[in-house]
């Protein structure tokens, strides 16, 4: 979706905060962390589909909250979505009922963290393209999740890597489904994709894309 | 609660309404049966303090002192990093980017805020911003620029935008004369911004200044 979460390129936003150095600002923050990834474990929802949830905030909600505000506002929707929560119990902050699920313990943590979720799968299909093959970026713009760009779309570049099959974040996301989609590392050049007279001279992008968000080659 | 408190943290004014609500939110959580509070310090703990950047700089360090682990990491990243005991979550897959004398690399995630875990910990703040989302990619020289990163016209600057769960760091260049350090000594120049490419290693002297 073409949410405000689609940053790349945008003007406007000044220079980088560096005085920013930690990762948590406040204590709020940590919990928002530990609740997101604790809930997680639970299982009921996937890395793509937490994505979409923070990736649905309101467009100007987005930009003028904080990081953890988008992690807190997609867990909540997460929880109510897959019915662990009701809109009243959120609300009220009173569990009714209380106590009918298991959670993750801590001791299971380590074990969570250190297995992660590896995305690499066996694929029947084999890749279409070579590196060295100079492709066309579709121009889609779907209202579902996906992980292509909005400034790679209509765009040319030159595949310079293949990663194998990775799960397919758009139906991963859509349908729960873990569907092998081959996955490129695509090389574009600062003038294709800013013109002439933006680019910066010897810049180069490099964007990991699926094979279904390649249109074809490109002359 | 009791065995969930931060005792670093005291607050004396009032929370804040972001703060009721996670407050309130945890609670719920806890009472439901979602959320074991042991398990929330553990996954906070975790990454505050025993995974960070020092991983990534060991791995590093040896690249830089053992040519043939080098080979290896450039090849296939994820093994080689995983050799030195890093793996897991946000480092499933790894891909390592070398800098070189014609060559500078930077990492961003413009969709949200990919980040290497098992080697750097969890991302800065401005990593997550927008302002370091949107400009990396069209203007990563002036963003270099102002982190005091000023490269020759003839380099190139390469940006990898973390769009999938391969998750990327960089291999910065050793200073001059370090011939004389061992690795530990190697891994203690190596700071994080250097592995995301917002910074170069400065040499030894630099350093101690």
């Amino acid at each position: 979706m073409d949410g405000a979460h689609d940053l790349g390129g945008m003007h406007g936003f000044g220079p980088v905060d560096r005085s920013q150095q930690q990762n948590f600002v406040g204590e709020w923050e940590e919990k928002v962390f530990g609740l997101t990834l604790a809930c997680g474990m639970q299982g009921k929802w996937n890395l793509d589909q937490s994505r979409f949830a923070r990736e649905r905030m309101d467009p100007a909600h987005y930009l003028g909250s904080s990081y953890y505000e988008h992690w807190l506002h997609g867990l909540e929707l997460l929880l109510l979505e897959s019915k662990l929560l009701s809109i009243e119990e959120l609300e009220s902050g009173i569990a009714n009922p209380a106590g009918v699920f298991e959670p993750v313990p801590q001791e299971r943590v380590p074990g969570l963290l250190e297995q992660g979720s590896p995305t690499l799968m066996e694929c029947e299909r084999s890749a279409i393209w070579q590196v060295g093959d100079r492709v066309r970026i579709r121009n889609e713009h779907p209202h579902h999740h996906t992980r292509v760009p909005r400034y790679i779309r209509g765009r040319c570049g030159e595949i310079m890597r293949h990663y194998g099959a990775h799960i397919f974040p758009d139906a991963h996301s859509e349908r729960g489904e873990k569907v092998p989609e081959h996955l490129y590392s695509v090389r574009f050049s600062g003038e294709e994709l800013w013109g002439d007279k933006a680019a910066e001279a010897k810049s180069a992008i490099f964007v990991d894309v699926f094979e279904p968000y390649i249109e074809g080659t490109a002359s | 609660m009791s065995n969930h408190q931060h005792p670093h943290h005291h607050h004396t004014a009032p929370l804040s309404e972001i703060e009721q609500r996670v407050k309130q939110l945890e609670t719920l959580l806890v009472d439901k049966g979602l959320v074991d509070p042991r398990a929330m310090d553990e996954l906070v703990d975790t990454y505050e303090h025993r995974v960070g950047p020092r991983n990534g700089a060991r791995v590093v360090a040896r690249a830089w002192t053992d040519p043939e682990y080098k080979q290896r990491l450039l090849e296939d990243a994820t093994s080689a990093i995983m050799e030195m005991g890093y793996a897991g979550r946000q480092g499933e897959h790894m891909q390592v980017v070398e800098n070189t004398d014609k060559v500078h690399n930077m990492v961003v995630c413009t969709l949200c805020s990919c980040y290497p875990w098992p080697v750097l910990g969890l991302p800065p703040t401005w990593y997550k911003a927008s302002s370091y989302r949107a400009r990396a990619v069209s203007e990563p020289r002036a963003v270099l620029e102002e982190f005091g990163v000023h490269l020759d016209p003839d380099v190139e600057v390469r940006v990898w935008d973390s769009t999938s769960e391969i998750r990327y760091l960089v291999l910065p260049r050793r200073p001059d004369n370090t011939e004389h350090l061992n690795q530990d000594q190697l891994a203690e120049l190596v700071e994080r911004d250097a592995m995301i490419g917002v910074a170069l290693v400065p040499a030894p002297t630099e350093a101690a200044a």
